[in-house]
């Protein structure tokens, strides 16, 4: 019996009572997971994140959305948002914050979606990522029961963030959660959607996402995804985008936590005009293992791209980085621009990075470059030279290189948080919370 | 406060600084002048501990305390700032950051006690202004994308918060336009006290029209050659260094 | 010169063994134990020798042949191959260059090939070729004083056993890949350089010289040892493109370099690429790999590919030696319908080792090229550095450039830098130089050659001067 069949086989009788179509869905990824099995190390695109951990896992689903709110304080950013809350994939109603929604936008579980209009989501769910995608996709299909549905009308701009907060609690026993999430952008709207993931310390759970975003023609789309799951989870993502003329779509992919995390985000620019900025970030130590995949898919003439992840690893973590740029045959006048550089804090952190170009048309201007290496000893100096001593100069050095990325959000609840939280992480003479502190009073001021 | 005593500097295998020696006294203001290729910023790089310098032979001395012994930023916390001649661009490092850092560092190497972020604020901005710099400017990455003259500025700003006993300045006037070489002289002025040191290197005389010396020095192939007051400055500036050379053959 | 004195001169050749002396007998395809006891015991192999190739065989049929490279080819019939077929007779080849396709005979003119050449290269029955001979003598007395030993694969293993049994297969093993197994089960024909401590070879090593070079075997082994502070620079192929017969070729090339040693490898590869629709290419399936065994030893390689249907090629080094440095340069033109998946590997193992990657890559026509590399440092590669500058330039909207550079860095201390473009020729380039006169056609070659400029000028001289030549025949018509 393989591990895959045994993996479902656990879940006995669950989905028993559901529309024909949706079985008949859940069946076709069921097949699907089947056939293909977890990934190995033998397959390209997991070459070097080993799943194993996740398959021989025993995870059972949850029922109940059960979250003090200070617990959820504790996980949470106190932003003025429209708010979804679940917690092990579950939808909490107490938590969750969508009452007093301007016309022209729904934010909604996927549960009461399907049940209002069920045509239309459930036509849309599942269009950009299949089965096919991954095996992971497949079990996501096969296993899925709530989520996040955020519709923006044509012409909207959404005043506030759209939260969606998973919460993964400290459970006697590991949970798993393989949760939608599914924004429909309509012609020239705005909206800024946040996905944050954030486990409680002792959390061992697993949470296997998928996430499509769709832009209508103009559409402005800002999404971030906050990882911040505890040490022991573990966190498969994917998230596929599908711009249409003129929309521009900005990801701010920001890893801090998890044991084993893997994300891939793959955009489709389907017409002229359309425009990807992927922003990406990951801090891991201790024996985390962060996975990056990026996909642009450059389907048409005039499309845009710009990509710079950065990472930094200490202890024993191993990051990956796997950037793709294609560009279709006469998709031509494409502009695409990929930068990964990573930082190794520690002889024993690993960092693995393959940055791709696969293009089939001649009027391109694309370029790709990775560094890796250690902090400017230059800089290094001249910080010394004003007393601050060589671990706090090389602490300082560490939060501007993430620093970088940090510049591009436009949240700054979000960017004081990263900062933050970077800072911390940095081992102990490294900490810096202190001087962000003081920044950001500054800036406040 | 400084002694230099017969200092012999290598860098890469050739010998610059050949014989040095100065003796520095609190309150003082220092003027070191001389060509290019003297081996003058390699006497405020050697103070300041950068790597790639060889001491062959003599001894630094810093209030008594043999300076080549210690770490770049123990000197720092001993007093000694350098300012640089081309500031390093750190991307990414806010300049508040910088300065915060610094100054606890300072502050606790004294036995002092941080100082409360509302107080330091004020310091940082009444600083700020007294050199004509926007509060923006705190945010910004240091020196990153800074002007000539922004990045002098900044490096004189962080003398006026951090306060060294002996502030070096390496052709701080280099780059600079008459006002902002107006700004800079003026700065460096109110670090004057009586125990403070000030070490200027330069190779014109402008500089010195602004900030005026209690001793100059030429500096003409790695030894002192010529010690004096300003009016050697005067008078370098009219004949040139060709002559000091012939005396000091002669 | 009397045809007699010509005949000695051949003669002589074959007493030294450069052509190894067979009588003409082939066998019939298919690939088995016994067409491995076949070759070997035509070589007149030691036992040992047999047996490791039986052994590699047998690691080969348990082999996948990988589908991993950005390659697109239908499956090669292993038992459709020939393994062994001796020399062509005189009487089969063309009797004179009357016979030899005129297009190959143009391309010559262009390349500006002395004639007396073109016929040895165009696979003419006219054995002598003058300068060769006597540059040939002139060179293994010069080589023999020195104590180079510079001789074929086969000569060495009857005459130099203990040094082939010591390094063959130390750098490539037997079952390193697909093609490198069946390569070390089947091999006929190859090199073999050993360059005794502290010498500096007198002079380039060149396949060219070798008479036999114009037939090279299918599954050529080529193993050179450089000893302690000694150096070699080896220039492999010809800018010439060659008559061949053979569609596969899956050549292994062994480099160890010890202590102090330098070894420069050049390759010119221009081997058939087909016609205009692909058909009748050579497949060019061939495993290159430097071993950096000693301290402060240097590979460097350099290569410019212009022919072949399909390239699969990835020179490497393993700097293993403290301090070693591994360098690959190179040039990758494809037209038509070509294919090339070439890059190299850099595997750092010992502390401060440095290594260094610039690929340019050129396509043109329907032609699609990929350059792959792996630059992996390991936990005890301290201060290890690389840089990598990998540029792709298109021309013509139905071409392809892919760049797959894999990173594994497992190491504090080590800088990685990776830089690509990919980028057209600039129209305003283009415009500029038409501007001042120049036709559209030399305006490309000029500005390719440019972009070309950082491997041709690692390219020892004369093949330098070559090699441009060969990039603008190799575009003719790319841009109309």
């Amino acid at each position: 019996m393989s591990a895959a069949h045994a993996f479902l086989q656990r879940l006995g009788e669950r989905f028993s009572d559901e529309p024909t179509w949706v079985t008949a869905r859940r069946q076709a990824g069921a097949a699907r997971f089947e056939a293909l099995g977890f990934p190995t190390k033998r397959d390209e695109a997991w070459k070097y994140t080993d799943v194993r951990r996740i398959a021989e896992g025993e995870f059972a689903l949850t029922d109940d959305a059960e979250l003090s709110a200070s617990r959820f304080e504790a996980l949470s950013m106190p932003l003025d948002a429209y708010r979804l809350v679940f917690v092990d994939g579950v939808f909490s109603t107490a938590l969750s914050d969508v009452e007093a929604l301007p016309e022209g936008i729904s934010i909604e579980p996927l549960t009461t979606a399907m049940r209002t209009n069920h045509e239309a989501i459930g036509g849309a769910i599942g269009r950009l990522a299949g089965v096919d995608f991954s095996p992971f996709t497949a079990l996501n299909v096969a296993l899925s029961e709530e989520g996040a549905v955020v519709r923006i009308g044509q012409g909207v701009v959404v005043d506030k963030p759209i939260y969606v907060v998973f919460a993964s609690r400290a459970n006697e026993a590991p949970r798993m959660s393989h949760p939608r999430v599914l924004v429909m952008a309509g012609a020239r709207s705005q909206a800024t959607v946040i996905e944050h993931y954030a486990g409680e310390t002792g959390a061992a759970n697993f949470t296997n996402v998928v996430s499509e975003v769709m832009l209508e023609r103009g559409a402005i789309v800002d999404h971030y995804k906050l990882q911040e799951a505890s040490s022991e989870d573990l966190h498969v993502a994917s998230i596929h985008v599908e711009q249409a003329c003129d929309s521009r779509f900005t990801s701010f992919n920001l890893n801090l936590g998890g044991a084993l995390v893997r994300t891939d985000l793959v955009t489709d620019l389907n017409a002229q005009g359309a425009e990807a900025n992927y922003n990406g970030l990951f801090f891991v130590q201790g024996r985390q293992h962060v996975d990056n995949h990026t996909l642009v898919n450059h389907n048409a003439p005039q499309t845009f791209s710009n990509e710079n992840y950065k990472g930094i690893l200490n202890d024993r973590a191993r990051g990956v980085f796997n950037g793709k740029v294609i560009v279709k045959r006469d998709s031509q006048q494409i502009e695409a621009y990929q930068n990964n550089a990573n930082l190794l804090l520690s002889d024993r952190a690993e960092i693995d990075t393959k940055p791709e170009l696969e293009i089939y048309a001649d009027d391109v201007k694309c370029s790709h470059g990775t560094t890796t290496g250690q902090l400017d000893e230059e800089a290094v100096f001249a910080l010394r030279t004003r007393g601050i001593d060589e671990q706090m100069a090389r602490g300082l050095l560490t939060l501007a290189f993430a620093g970088e990325v940090m510049d591009q959000v436009r949240l700054p609840a979000i960017a004081e948080r990263v900062e933050r939280a970077v800072a911390g992480k940095l081992p102990e003479r490294f900490n810096l919370a202190d001087l962000v502190e003081v920044s950001d009073a500054l800036q406040e001021a | 406060m400084l002694e230099v005593k017969d200092l012999h500097v290598t860098v890469e295998g050739s010998e610059i600084l050949k014989g040095l020696s100065l003796t520095i006294n609190p309150g003082e203001v220092h003027a070191l002048m001389g060509p290019n290729g003297a081996g003058k910023s390699t006497l405020s790089a050697v103070i300041a501990g950068k790597d790639g310098y060889e001491v062959t032979s003599g001894q630094i001395l810093f209030e008594g305390q043999d300076l080549l012994e210690m770490e770049i930023e123990e000197r720092a916390l001993a007093g000694i700032l350098l300012g640089f001649q081309y500031p390093v661009e750190i991307p990414g490092v806010k300049n508040i950051y910088l300065l915060k850092a610094a100054l606890n560092a300072q502050r606790e190497a004294r036995g002092e006690k941080e100082l409360p972020a509302p107080e330091f604020m004020k310091l940082v901005r009444e600083k700020l202004s007294f050199m004509k710099m926007d509060g923006s400017f705190l945010q910004r990455a240091v020196n990153e994308g800074f002007s000539g003259g922004e990045k002098k500025r900044n490096e004189i700003l962080q003398m006026l918060v951090l306060q060294p006993k002996l502030a070096m300045l390496d052709e701080i006037d280099s780059g600079l336009d008459i006002d902002a070489m107006k700004i800079v002289a003026e700065g460096v002025n109110s670090l004057r006290s009586q125990d403070r040191a000030i070490l200027m290197v330069t190779h014109y005389q402008r500089l010195l029209e602004h900030i005026v010396p209690d001793h100059v020095h030429v500096l003409v192939d790695g030894r002192i050659v010529k010690s004096g007051d300003k009016n050697l400055a005067h008078e370098l500036e009219t004949r040139g260094y060709e002559w000091v050379l012939e005396e000091s053959v002669a | 010169m009397a045809s007699q004195e010509m005949e000695q001169l051949v003669r002589r050749e074959y007493t030294q063994g450069f052509v190894t002396d067979i009588e003409s007998d082939t066998v019939p395809p298919g690939l088995d134990e016994d067409t491995i006891a076949f070759i070997s015991n035509k070589k007149g192999e030691p036992e040992w020798m047999l047996e490791w190739r039986l052994d590699a065989y047998h690691q080969w049929l348990k082999m996948k042949e990988p589908s991993w490279a950005h390659l697109d080819y239908p499956p090669i019939d292993y038992q459709a191959i020939s393994y062994y077929s001796a020399p062509k007779k005189p009487e089969d080849r063309p009797q004179s260059l009357d016979e030899v396709d005129p297009k190959l005979l143009e391309t010559y003119e262009k390349l500006g090939i002395p004639l007396h050449e073109r016929a040895a290269l165009a696979g003419v029955a006219v054995d002598a070729v003058f300068d060769s001979v006597s540059v040939t003598t002139t060179f293994k007395e010069k080589l023999a004083e020195a104590g180079v030993i510079f001789c074929s694969i086969s000569e060495a293993i009857r005459d130099y056993p203990e040094l082939v049994r010591q390094y063959l297969g130390s750098v490539v093993p037997k079952g390193d890949n697909y093609f490198a197994a069946l390569n070390s089960a089947v091999f006929t024909d190859g090199s073999f350089v050993y360059v005794p401590e502290g010498v500096e070879c007198p002079m380039e090593l060149s396949t060219y010289f070798r008479i036999n070079a114009a037939n090279t075997g299918q599954f050529e082994r080529t193993l050179i040892v450089c000893d302690k502070q000694a150096q070699v620079s080896y220039l492999e192929g010809c800018t010439a493109p060659q008559r061949d017969e053979n569609q596969l070729h899956a050549a292994v090339v062994e480099l160890v370099a010890l202590e102090d040693a330098y070894i420069k490898y050049s390759t010119v590869q221009n081997w058939y690429p087909g016609d205009e629709d692909g058909k009748g290419g050579i497949y060019n399936f061939v495993t290159k790999r430097g071993d950096c065994r000693g301290d402060r030893s240097k590979i460097s390689w350099t290569q410019v590919e212009t022919g072949s249907a399909i390239t699969w090629k990835y020179p490497s080094c393993v700097l293993r030696g403290k301090d070693s440095v591994g360098e690959f340069y190179s040039v990758a033109v494809t037209n038509g319908r070509q294919q090339a998946d070439t890059g190299t590997k850099m595997i750092h193992v010992g502390e401060g080792t440095r290594s260094t990657i610039v690929s340019k890559g050129i396509a043109a026509g329907n032609s699609d090229q990929a350059y792959r590399g792996l630059v992996k440092v390991g936990p005890r590669a301290k201060g290890a550095r690389n840089f990598t500058q990998c540029d792709s330039l298109l021309i013509g909207d139905r071409c392809g450039a892919h760049t797959f550079p894999y990173q594994e860095i497992g190491n504090s201390s080590a800088t990685v830098e990776h830089e690509a473009t990919t980028s057209k020729i600039g129209e305003d380039q283009l415009f500029y130089c038409q501007a001042r006169g120049i036709s559209e056609e030399d305006a490309v070659n000029m500005i390719v050659n440019g972009f070309c400029k950082d491997v041709f000028q690692e390219l020892p001289m004369e093949f330098a001067v070559e090699a441009e030549a060969l990039l603008n025949v190799t575009l003719e018509g790319a841009v109309g």
